[in-house]
């Protein structure tokens, strides 16, 4: 007998890959939801209302209550949504995802946002350090076909931060922060993740996604003359 | 199977206070091991080679890293009695989220107040005092921030409070006349065995601030 259906609703932005990491997690448990594309230069009420902290998206509103913080998020939905589990059982191995998750977004994210972000040796010192991170989630791959072994798991959907969006703004940087001769493992799996139905179905589109990127770093520029 | 416990630690980290919390809260025996900072014992810088930082809770000879990790970890082997974690999950995720506001805002904030000067000082004392509201609005009426049952979010903030001499001190504040309920609700959390063990004397707080402060010439 159907319950009450359940409302999903993400409060969302095509670009963002801590949206799409949500996406991502509902897709893979068949969870249907609403998305409500977002304007971040210009918040909606429900936006402030839902998040009134970090006024920030992603929000996940389910049944109308409202849950921020796309890692947080990610959590509940593993822990309501049963199926096809994103974290391990193992409390020792949960504890390793989380770690890696907060790595790649605390760490990884943070550094790698300097690359885009600056010029000359600043620019160059932020690559080093990205490589550097990286260096980490590159020995991790080594003998496993995903980050959460021989699927795809939580550490995977965050870092489809590095895979999509990190790699991606390396044609429009004009720098190889990922070189394939460094990372071999890194682009193994980049390649694993892109033979998986649900991550194609839910990471942006390239060429809308590098025609993005280029605009925000023309901006980014002309904030900095 | 022997449960061998070691914890990693540094006796003034809010930090580390949470993992100590969370082990006293469940009764689990533990040798605690004090670090000194500017000369990690070779343990700390392999158990934790990414970060070397404390803490580091080490069962069994395997290493977790991250104190809200630890408490999350500790809450799931132990889980037969105290539970740390709400157990709905719209409720779980509610004191996640507070205990990452936590872990973004707090820390930076009230390190400006007591190791900074002029008016990064006095910036720091408004979004500090402003963050201790936000979480005093949450906190509501309610004894804990779980409710009535002491909880993560409870263990997320509590070991700042032993700070607060401290703050006061540097940052010439009067926390309780600002937030007078968050300063009852840790008074109530320090009646509880596991706090009051797990956070140090707030006077040894302040001689480690003012020494900090020596060491960083802000005398």
């Amino acid at each position: 007998m159907a319950e009450r259906s359940e409302e999903v609703k993400l409060l969302g932005m095509w670009a963002s890959p801590f949206s799409r990491r949500v996406e991502i997690a509902l897709t893979l448990k068949g969870v249907p939801y609403e998305f409500s594309e977002q304007d971040i230069t210009n918040k909606s009420p429900l936006l402030l209302q839902s998040n009134p902290v970090h006024k920030m998206i992603p929000v996940l509103l389910h049944n109308g209550k409202p849950i921020s913080e796309s890692l947080v998020i990610l959590e509940y939905i593993d822990d309501t949504w049963q199926n096809n589990p994103i974290l391990p059982q193992d409390p020792y191995d949960r504890a390793t995802a989380r770690f890696w998750a907060r790595f790649v977004d605390e760490q990884v994210y943070v550094t790698a946002m300097k690359v885009v972000g600056k010029v000359g040796e600043e620019k160059d010192a932020a690559v080093e350090a990205t490589r550097d991170l990286l260096k980490l989630l590159e020995k991790e791959l080594v003998g496993k076909d995903f980050l959460g072994g021989e699927s795809l798991g939580f550490v995977d959907i965050v870092a489809t931060l590095v895979a999509f969006w990190l790699m991606r703004t390396e044609e429009v940087v004009g720098v190889k922060v990922v070189p394939v001769e460094m990372f071999p493992e890194i682009h193994r799996w980049v390649k694993n993740l892109l033979d998986v139905d649900v991550i194609k179905k839910c990471i942006p589109p390239e060429d809308e996604h590098l025609d993005y990127i280029r605009a925000r770093m023309e901006s980014l520029k002309l904030k900095s003359v | 199977m022997a449960n061998e416990v070691i914890l990693l630690d540094f006796w003034p980290s809010m930090f580390g206070m949470r993992t100590r919390i969370a082990l006293r809260e469940k009764g689990i025996e533990f040798e605690y091991r004090d670090e000194d900072l500017w000369n990690k014992s070779p343990l700390l810088l392999e158990t934790n080679p990414v970060h070397k930082k404390i803490p580091v809770l080490i069962h069994n000879g395997k290493p977790v890293c991250e104190s809200t990790i630890q408490v999350q970890y500790i809450d799931e082997v132990w889980s037969d009695k105290n539970r740390i974690l709400p157990s709905d999950p719209y409720q779980r995720a509610q004191a996640r989220f507070w205990v990452d506001f936590i872990d973004k805002k707090m820390y930076d904030a009230q390190r400006k107040v007591w190791g900074t000067k002029g008016e990064e000082q006095e910036t720091g004392k408004k979004e500090f005092i402003e963050l201790l509201k936000t979480l005093e609005s949450e906190l509501g009426e309610n004894t804990y921030f779980g409710g009535d049952d002491f909880g993560y979010v409870d263990i997320g903030l509590i070991g700042f409070y032993s700070w607060f001499h401290a703050y006061e001190k540097y940052g010439n504040l009067n926390i309780e006349s600002e937030c007078p309920k968050l300063i009852a609700w840790a008074k109530t959390c320090m009646q509880r065995e596991s706090v009051a063990k797990s956070l140090p004397d707030s006077e040894k707080v302040i001689e480690f601030v003012t020494e900090i402060r020596k060491k960083f010439m802000l005398e």
